[in-house]
């Protein structure tokens, strides 16, 4: 491969690692718009099968820009898009958790996180309604996403048996 | 997250449950992936630098590992209509878990006007307009900051 891409991950995963507030999913449309639309890698299907992938496998769900790497460049580019994407974080993290040790009883903190959390939730919304839009290209797809969406809304059921079902629908061709 | 929780708190009572709260609120209000961010505060805690690395190394490399085998599996089968299907599936139900996610996390701001109009403004931004998220957190936090501190008064 080409030594570009292997930058050009880089840097938008670096940029993406710090602004990504409420976690790798709210970032999730981004990855999107950079992966489909401005760079070209790989289709709006192909983008939501490696969410489900991410999400589906065991571990952390910011695995998905290790899955876009690993398409783009092999195991050089998932480790590339994987480090880029949690390092540059990782040491703000660091550093401002050592901070925040010194200073825990600040009445300013309980304000910040009041106001930031409704940004994370319309990010996350978002992030469903982008996904649901590139996945949901037939009916019983619709009804997998709304099926999905009330039995974790309303059960207790660990959402891997639900992603087991969809799979095993799949398998048989629905 | 649900599963760090089981093993910090549950069954290696690393952590209480109020302490948990506090670092995953950290944790989301940090930029980065969540869990990547509590296991590095949580090793820095315990062991400065080597523990921040140790906790992180130990989050990804399994993981990492499967999850490229699998999408190892994904572009030498996915052409399969089989695969194709269970994949297509599985990113459905993906789409499905997340809006529940982001219904969950609603639910406690639903009696709060001001939050719901953030929470709004901000799905319209992502989802209608496509705004890059750089951009939508860097106009929509200063201006929740403000509108939540006068509110507050």
């Amino acid at each position: 491969m080409k030594p570009v891409p292997l930058a050009s991950l880089a840097v938008h995963f670096a940029l993406l690692s710090l602004v990504a507030i409420g976690g790798a999913n709210a970032v999730v449309p981004d990855m999107q718009r950079i992966a489909v639309v401005q760079e070209g890698w790989m289709s709006d299907h192909e983008f939501a099968d490696f969410f489900a992938l991410a999400n589906a496998a065991p571990g952390p769900n910011v695995l998905i820009v290790s899955l876009i790497g690993y398409k783009i460049a092999g195991i050089g580019g998932a480790l590339v898009a994987t480090i880029a994407m949690c390092g540059p974080s990782s040491l703000l993290c660091f550093t401002v958790s050592g901070v925040w040790d010194r200073f825990q009883a600040a009445g300013w903190r309980e304000q910040i996180q009041r106001a930031l959390a409704p940004i994370t939730i319309g990010l996350l919304g978002a992030t469903g309604y982008l996904l649901s839009i590139a996945a949901d290209d037939t009916a019983p797809r619709i009804a997998i996403t709304i099926a999905t969406c009330v039995a974790v809304l309303s059960t207790r059921i660990n959402p891997l048996w639900l992603f087991g079902v969809a799979a095993i629908l799949g398998l048989g061709g629905i | 997250m649900p599963w760090a929780r089981l093993m910090i708190v549950e069954e290696r009572g690393w952590l209480d449950e109020a302490a948990f709260v506090n670092l995953v609120s950290l944790s989301q209000l940090l930029p980065g992936p969540n869990i990547v961010n509590l296991s590095v505060m949580l090793g820095r805690r315990f062991a400065g630098i080597s523990g921040a690395l140790a906790a992180l190394g130990g989050l990804m490399i399994a993981p990492l590992t499967i999850v490229l085998c699998l999408g190892a599996l994904y572009q030498r089968f996915g052409q399969l209509p089989q695969l194709n299907h269970m994949f297509g599936n599985v990113a459905a139900a993906a789409a499905g878990l997340i809006l529940a996610t982001a219904v969950k996390m609603a639910r406690p701001q639903i009696n709060r006007p001001l939050s719901v109009l953030i929470a709004g403004v901000t799905f319209a931004g992502a989802a209608v307009l496509r705004l890059p998220v750089l951009v939508i957190v860097l106009a929509m936090a200063p201006i929740s900051i403000l509108l939540h501190t006068r509110w507050s008064k």
